[in-house]
């Protein structure tokens, strides 16, 4: 690791500037940021924690449904969140493993946008909206590709709102060594239709499946799908798995998240 | 005697109080006044000619205080190999120089070229990135059939080919064994890939070297299986340090399963280094360094055939097989797919003929060695996944087809065609154990409950027997070993009754110091809490080759045990004279000697002090101290031997294999403590496991590992294994060694993996996929997924 200089800031004020500095990179649970700079392949010069703020920690009901603060640790999620949101408190406690949730955030997550996160699909799936130190990003507008995002240079996230559906869940499939989401599917069903977010499959990162989205909203029930087929073209292929056994996994596992949401 | 503390008790490790409460002491904990610290520059290119290599800038780098290239040891010697193989046609082994640091070229991704001693180790990674270096990058070979191809690539150039050797095993059958094919009523082929694997101890290798310039006094502390051998390998053959000059210590080690056998670049580079700065000088790999350093395993791609009569009876195997060897040759590279792989070819079977094959071929890839079983598991995957389909193929149950083609339990000893002799073993009863076990009558039943989940149910089996206990010198020395393979012990009485064992093997996870104590507390029969063992030092254990090859207890136990029954002789002249009675009424039991037929005795500890204290010996009649050592060459390898099973749950929709149950019935002759050994072998199935299901080191067509880190390469972890039912109550007494014991650190490891693979293949065919009939390990889900729908 290289030196660098650390600035832990108490206000959005104070981080939103901190964070102007030359070569300055926003810190949160450090959970992927950190071991890249052990191995010297990031080398920021100023580090700004955001985890001081704390109006950017913790979970609650407002305005457009479950409100979580963009430093919440993905442990805290999976306990605060039950109650109002199980699905998305399940996919946050099968992230990674306890040393990883109990650093790792939300805010993090979505804003390093790792193409095999689990995040990324609750987010899209659920519609949810992505509120920034300097505006509001709709989930859709949100996610641009490979570890991008609609975040401007020095923006930074601060929380997150999901519109609670009436059913949801996730499915994962783990990636064998990494464990991230080889393929991970979320669904939610909401009064006016239904979204389906994966995660880990497709080659410009999280998607929504829009054929599936239709044939569950007209009928939410695995079988729905049995006509469907997701083209291969779209989707990564890796050590762990082609394109063609990604492209049925989403479509396996979309079918055991409607049956899992019931 | 205390029966807790003797031989067969279960007595709990004494090492884990300081494993499991942080005391255990590894190399990085270790620091010394002055110390500094070593980064390496290592290849980021699989194949090149370095250009320029200007270390200039480097060296006026804050903290600095030397870098060492491969200039530095152009006069020395390089890494040597410990094993002469010659081939079919009569020809040594190929025998590249293997440099310290890199010598002009670079032949693997992470090959050291240059060495960066600095105050602090971050200022050691600065001034490595401050050296200006200029690879050409060359073409990498990395496929083994292309590289052995007219025109390929050169890993080496001037050595005339990429074919180290061409070995044939045994030469003179092939003739007979082609013969048996024509004739074969049924000729079962598979062609197989035993993948690469990379070894992953928990401890990454880490090396402390010291110069004392005011002696001329090396000390490396080091990461080290076997510190003798290091001692020996890298003082004579590479710096040209004599074994007095050089004091090589292997404290506690977090894991070996081969990896920390061989004498490695960094090792030799840092001692040299010692002496260039004349201060302590430490290393710690990175785990990222681990994953392209430490020697690799196995990497066979074989083609192996089976002839069968019309009654399902074995009569000929013959097999051809490429085995990496990576880009040079590590100490035992060349013995590992050779002689500890073509024997195992023969199984526990009755096979009459063989004929094995087996090509050496240089890679641009990192160097491949031995790792846990070492060419066993490869010679055990191959025969009994050609059992299995073979069964399929003729429609024969298989259990019948290996209890059928087993050795008979009144034929041992057994005289394989394969040049070994099998001392002792049960092979039917250790068969007949599993099944009970595994309830394999009623294997039906759970697998119409596993296809009520949507689940195919299937259940594989692997009856194995290994050669291990490495090894007896004689014959190892006919077959181009360069080393005598014997053990060293030296049992030292301290003067009020307590033992010091010193030992020539070295503990990292296996347990001798509670397994060795226990053995001279039963032949002394005293607690066992009296007797520490000492191990690892150079300085302190006679010269011993360490441990590896499942050789501790049948061989560096055999030592202590003779050791210990020359310290019980000489224990009884002391006895017999302060009793007043003749050396041969003598007798020990519980720790006091007695006088044959009477009640006159005299306890252990009286009779150590009196041989501490001679103030009334006879005169010249007695030598004081009481302190032996014995040297053990055994007469022959030990054959453990057993009969696994697994049960695997497969789910056609995703391809996931989840181990639904697995039993493992072993014959390791007898067992010093049943709960080490259990150990054993839980951790060598989790191994198999590991390597059957999701290990895999891949290069690309570059020579780059893609499998280089956690993210790609999968380590089992709890989650993925089942409580595993051992057993290993069928013990057949090793005939050659006075303890009986056979050995068991490698077993699960080389039983399990075609345990696993053929019970998914019988999964599928059970499930109407019967078009499968092989798929390589790792046997992953997208692998089972696309074999289906293939």
């Amino acid at each position: 690791m290289h030196n660098f200089d650390f600035a832990k800031p108490s206000t959005l004020a104070e981080a939103a500037k901190a964070l102007q500095a030359d070569g300055a990179q926003a810190l949160s649970g450090g959970q992927t940021l950190i071991p890249t700079m052990k191995q010297r392949l990031a080398a920021p010069s100023v580090l700004v924690s955001l985890t001081g703020i704390a109006e950017l920690r913790g979970v609650c009901l407002g305005d457009g449904g479950l409100h979580v603060g963009a430093a919440t640790p993905h442990a805290v999620v999976a306990k605060e969140a039950r109650a109002h949101y199980p699905a998305l408190a399940a996919l946050a406690g099968g992230i990674g493993d306890p040393a990883v949730r109990s650093r790792g955030t939300i805010g993090g997550s979505i804003a390093n946008n790792d193409p095999a996160a689990c995040y990324p699909s609750a987010v899209l799936a659920s519609g949810a909206t992505v509120v920034t130190d300097r505006r509001r990003i709709s989930a859709d507008d949100y996610f641009q590709g490979l570890f991008t995002t609609a975040l401007k240079d020095g923006e930074f996230v601060t929380s997150v709102i999901f519109p609670i559906p009436q059913k949801a869940a996730y499915v994962k499939f783990n990636q064998p060594a990494s464990r991230f989401a080889l393929t991970g599917v979320f669904v939610a069903k909401f009064a006016n239709g239904v979204r389906v977010g994966v995660t880990g499959a497709g080659n410009d990162g999280v998607f929504r499946w829009a054929e599936a989205e239709r044939a569950l909203s007209a009928d939410f029930s695995a079988s729905a799908l049995s006509g469907l087929k997701v083209d291969p073209a779209g989707m990564n292929a890796d050590l762990h798995g082609s394109a063609a056994y990604r492209a049925n996994l989403v479509k396996v596992l979309t079918g055991r998240a409607v049956t899992a949401a019931g | 005697m205390p029966k807790d503390h003797g031989i067969g008790a279960a007595t709990k490790r004494r090492e884990d109080v300081r494993f499991l409460t942080g005391k255990g002491r590894y190399v990085d904990d270790i620091n010394r006044f002055g110390q500094t610290y070593a980064v390496f520059l290592r290849s980021d290119v699989a194949h090149g000619r370095i250009k320029r290599l200007d270390t200039a800038a480097a060296a006026a780098m804050p903290g600095v205080l030397a870098i060492l290239t491969g200039d530095d040891f152009k006069g020395m010697g390089g890494l040597i190999t410990a094993w002469q193989v010659t081939d079919r046609h009569g020809k040594p082994q190929l025998e590249p120089r293997h440099p310290v640091l890199a010598e002009g070229m670079v032949r693997h991704v992470g090959e050291p070229i240059a060495a960066v001693i600095a105050e602090t180790e971050a200022q050691a990674r600065d001034a490595v990135e401050a050296i200006e270096i200029d690879i050409e990058a060359l073409p990498a070979v990395v496929d083994m059939k292309a590289a052995v191809e007219a025109g390929s690539t050169q890993v080496h150039e001037g050595l005339g080919s990429n074919l180290c050797f061409d070995w044939g095993f045994i030469e003179a059958n092939k003739a007979a064994v082609d013969a048996a094919f024509q004739t074969a009523h049924h000729v079962t082929t598979l062609e197989l890939v035993n993948q690469r694997m990379i070894p992953n101890a928990m401890e990454p290798r880490a090396a402390l070297a010291e110069y004392d310039s005011g002696t001329g006094q090396y000390t490396l502390t080091t990461t080290s299986q076997n510190p003798h051998v290091i001692r020996l390998v890298m003082g004579a053959f590479t710096l040209n340090i004599p074994e007095g000059k050089l004091h090589v210590i292997s404290p506690d080690v977090g894991g070996g399963f081969g990896s920390k056998i061989m004498n490695y670049n960094e090792e030799a580079c840092l001692t040299h280094a010692a002496k260039v700065v004349d201060r302590p000088v430490k290393w710690t790999a990175t785990r990222s360094e681990s994953f392209v350093t430490d020697a690799q395993g196995r990497d066979h791609v074989t083609k192996m055939q089976l002839a069968l009569d019309k009654d399902g009876m074995f009569l000929a195997v013959r097999t051809e097989t490429y085995a990496n060897l990576g880009a040079y040759l590590r100490l035992f590279a060349t013995v590992t797919p050779t002689y500890l792989h073509g024997p195992a070819a023969g199984g526990p079977y009755r096979t009459p003929l063989f004929y094995v094959n087996v090509k050496g071929v240089f890679t641009n890839t990192v160097p491949v060695d031995a790792y846990r079983g070492a060419g066993r598991p490869e010679g055990t995957y191959q025969l009994e996944r050609l059992v299995d389909k073979a069964a399929r193929e003729i429609g024969m149950d298989q259990a019948e087809i290996r209890r059928k083609n087993f050795v008979r339990p009144e034929e041992f000893p057994y005289q394989t065609p394969l040049a070994v002799v099998y001392d002792s073993g049960n092979y039917h009863a250790t068969l007949d154990k599993v099944l009970e076990m595994s309830d394999y009558a009623g294997f039906e039943a759970r697998r119409a409950a596993s296809a009520k989940k949507g689940l195919l149910r299937g259940v594989g089996f692997s009856t194995w027997v290994e050669a291990s206990g490495l090894a007896p010198s004689q014959l190892i020395g006919s077959l181009g070993a360069r080393a005598g393979l014997y053990e060293s012990a030296t049992i030292r009485v301290n003067p009020t009754g307590g033992i010091t064992v010193f030992t020539g093997t070295h503990s990292h996870g296996q347990g001798h110091e509670t397994a060795f104590a226990q053995i001279v507390a039963d032949q002394l029969g005293i607690d066992a809490s009296l007797i520490e063992i000492s191990h690892g030092d150079s300085d302190k254990t006679p010269f011993g080759m360490g441990t590896y090859g499942s050789r501790s207890a049948a061989v560096g136990g055999s030592a202590i045990f003779r050791a210990t029954e020359k310290v019980i002789a000489k224990a009884k002249k002391f006895a017999a004279h302060l009793l007043e009675a003749s050396e041969a009424d003598i007798e020990l039991a519980d720790g006091q000697f007695t006088v044959a037929g009477t009640d006159k005795s005299i306890a252990w500890a009286s009779v150590a002090l009196a041989a501490y204290v001679p103030h009334n010996y006879p005169a010249g009649s007695m030598e004081p101290g009481l302190e032996e050592t014995a040297f053990y060459d055994p007469s022959n390898f030990v054959y453990p031997a057993g009969a696994y099973v697994c049960e695997v749950e497969v789910d056609p929709a995703t391809g996931k294999v989840e181990i639904a149950a697995f039993f493992a019935a072993d014959d390791f002759g007898n067992v010093l403590n049943p709960m080490i050994v259990q150990g054993q072998q839980h951790g060598g199935i989790a191994q198999g496991i590991g390597q059957a299901l999701m290990e895999n080191g891949v290069y690309d067509d570059e020579g780059q590992l893609l499998s280089g880190s956690y993210m790609d390469y999968a380590m089992p972890r709890a989650e993925d294994l089942p409580m595993f039912a051992v057993d290993h109550s069928c013990i057949t007494p090793c005939t050659h060694n006075p303890l009986g014991v056979k050995g068991c650190g490698e077993a699960g490891a080389i039983g399990s993996p075609p345990a696993v693979v053929n019970a998914v293949i019988d999964a599928l065919h059970r499930g109407g996929h019967s078009h499968v009939t092989h798929i390589d390990m790792p046997v992953s889900p997208s692998r089972v997924w696309s074999a289906i729908n293939g």
